[in-house]
């Protein structure tokens, strides 16, 4: 079954469309990530233009992220005091993040920059999350190890120090509005939620309890990418509503699948599974930068005369 | 005196002895939100006031149908510190979204490289880049007939137009599932030993229909309610997965 697709001008099959984000939503149910470093890329492959599937991505992450953070707010793993900080970061980053990407647009160079984010993000994400799993892996079959103490890092001497209660930090704002501002740059140029570098980055750099990452990774993306969505559909006109609604039926049946799947495994051989993944589309890009393509030319076309 | 001029004019002009008359199976094509691509019937009939001259070569259709002029930018790639980044472009002032030509033979015995650059009638002749030349141009464009070509969207159909007594002629077109909304003109040639006897032009309209029309005109006019709309829509479907799955798991 054939859905011509307003705004991007492209006709789909449906069933394609919604697999897409029933595969997407398996993935987000069992790690816990939005997806939207899958969706995008798989958006291209199926010929949608890549200006709606940035803009659209962001759509469907604002659906399947705010399912997610209420199941969190039930359970109270949300810190919404550094969800506020994250936000603030991240609206200005989204902001920012779409200048670059219009200025970019412009002189043709959006494409690389859109896969060479994903390149070093993927990468870097990636390989952090699979030497630490391995590690976490090893270390549950040895018996008797002790898990190690909390260690000080450099950015707990920065001012600004605010209180952190569902967290218990008492840290300075600087850090987390530096990450939210990151990941909302990325929000705008990926077409991404940013869970999947915002949530290592909770951990790592600021310290936060695992059990209160993904709530509050989920509160801000929210706000953000429903942010980025606006300023898409304001300024460039590429928030297919059509290709959202497909996307979020099929994301919304997909993460109740995986969450069944997520809790039968290990959350150890969840994260080394995740980590692959997230290395497999990272290689998959990297070779297409590096290796010579078929078709040298490419067209872009402007508004009709 | 009158009478003399009118002479003249007569003889100095060639009679029109064979003219085109056109009907198209349809002049309106709708998208709706089921459309996935669309066929047209281009056919008609030549009309003539003498028999049909000799000499000259036996009589040949062109039909040509041609999508919405746009400008757009061919870029090419180039390696940079190992990798393939997007270096020089080249500015096409307008280039059809869509175009199609078919003809009743091999293109080289139906039409000579003149008249074809008279009447703009393949493909790279279509494509208007003026006050762009550059060196090398002639490398863009042909780039980009080769990606339209590979995307189906520049086609050349020889052979694909049915002529019969050199007086009846059709030809079925297919029209994309990509298709974009505007004036798709439909020119027809007639030739006879490579050279243009006739031509006739009109226009089939494509647009947008119903919700198509609506949710599109909602995201260029009001950009702000439309996106307001996507992100109500969102957080509702998120929302009803929630209490669904709370519903489910317990």
């Amino acid at each position: 079954m054939q859905l011509y697709l307003p705004i991007a001008e492209v006709s789909v099959n449906i069933f394609l469309i919604l697999g897409l984000g029933g595969l997407v939503g398996v993935l987000s149910g069992m790690f816990g990530v939005g997806g939207g470093f899958l969706i995008t890329p798989l958006l291209f492959l199926a010929g949608i233009p890549p200006a709606v599937a940035v803009a659209t991505s962001t759509n469907q992450i604002v659906a399947s992220s705010f399912s997610a953070l209420l199941g969190h707010l039930r359970r109270r793993t949300v810190d919404i005091a550094m969800g506020a900080v994250l936000l603030v970061g991240g609206l200005l980053g989204s902001a920012l993040g779409i200048v670059v990407f219009n200025w970019l647009k412009a002189r043709g160079q959006v494409d690389l920059l859109v896969e060479l984010s994903y390149v070093v993000f993927l990468g870097i994400v990636g390989a952090m999350m699979f030497i630490e799993s391995v590690n976490a892996l090893v270390k549950s079959r040895r018996p008797g190890a002790r898990p190690k103490r909390r260690k000080h890092y450099w950015v707990h001497a920065l001012p600004l120090k605010m209180k952190f209660r569902v967290s218990g930090l008492y840290i300075s704002a600087i850090p987390p509005l530096l990450v939210g501002l990151s990941v909302g740059v990325l929000a705008a140029i990926m077409g991404v939620g940013g869970g999947f570098v915002m949530v290592p980055a909770m951990i790592y750099l600021l310290g936060m309890p695992t059990k209160v990452v993904i709530g509050t990774s989920l509160f801000q993306i929210i706000f953000v990418t429903a942010f980025t969505t606006m300023l898409h559909a304001v300024t460039n006109q590429t928030v297919d509503i059509a290709l959202a609604l497909l996307l979020i039926a099929g994301g919304v049946i997909g993460a109740q699948l995986g969450t069944r799947i997520g809790a039968r495994m290990k959350a150890e051989q969840l994260r080394i599974l995740l980590a692959l993944l997230v290395l497999a589309v990272c290689g998959q890009l990297a070779l297409g930068l590096v290796l010579r393509p078929d078709e040298l030319y490419e067209i872009e076309t402007g508004a009709p005369a | 005196m009158i009478r003399l001029a009118l002479l003249l004019v007569a003889l100095a002009l060639p009679a029109r002895g064979e003219e085109i008359v056109l009907g198209l199976s349809r002049d309106q094509v709708a998208i709706t939100a089921t459309f996935d691509g669309s066929d047209i019937l281009i056919f008609g009939a030549v009309r003539r006031e003498a028999p049909p001259p000799t000499g000259a070569g036996p009589l040949q259709v062109i039909v040509t149908v041609s999508g919405p002029l746009a400008p757009a930018t061919v870029r090419r790639k180039e390696r940079r510190a190992g990798i393939w980044v997007n270096t020089e472009a080249f500015e096409v002032d307008a280039a059809p979204s869509f175009y199609a030509v078919a003809t009743t033979a091999p293109l080289d015995e139906v039409l000579t490289a003149t008249e074809d650059l008279r009447h703009g009638i393949t493909t790279p002749r279509a494509i208007r880049a003026v006050g762009n030349l550059i060196p090398g141009a002639g490398t863009y464009v042909s780039a980009m007939v080769r990606i339209r070509e590979a995307q189906d969207l520049f086609r050349l159909q020889e052979g694909a137009v049915d002529l019969e007594e050199e007086t009846l002629f059709r030809t079925s077109l297919a029209l994309p599932a990509n298709l974009i909304e505007g004036n798709y003109t439909t020119r027809i040639f007639l030739t006879r030993g490579g050279e243009v006897v006739d031509s006739y032009q009109s226009v089939i309209g494509v647009q947008k229909v119903g919700i198509e029309r609506w949710l599109y005109n909602l995201a260029q006019e009001r950009a702000p309610l439309y996106g307001l709309m996507s992100l109500a829509l969102a957080i509702l479907a998120g929302w009803a997965a929630s209490v669904a799955f709370a519903g489910w798991r317990r």
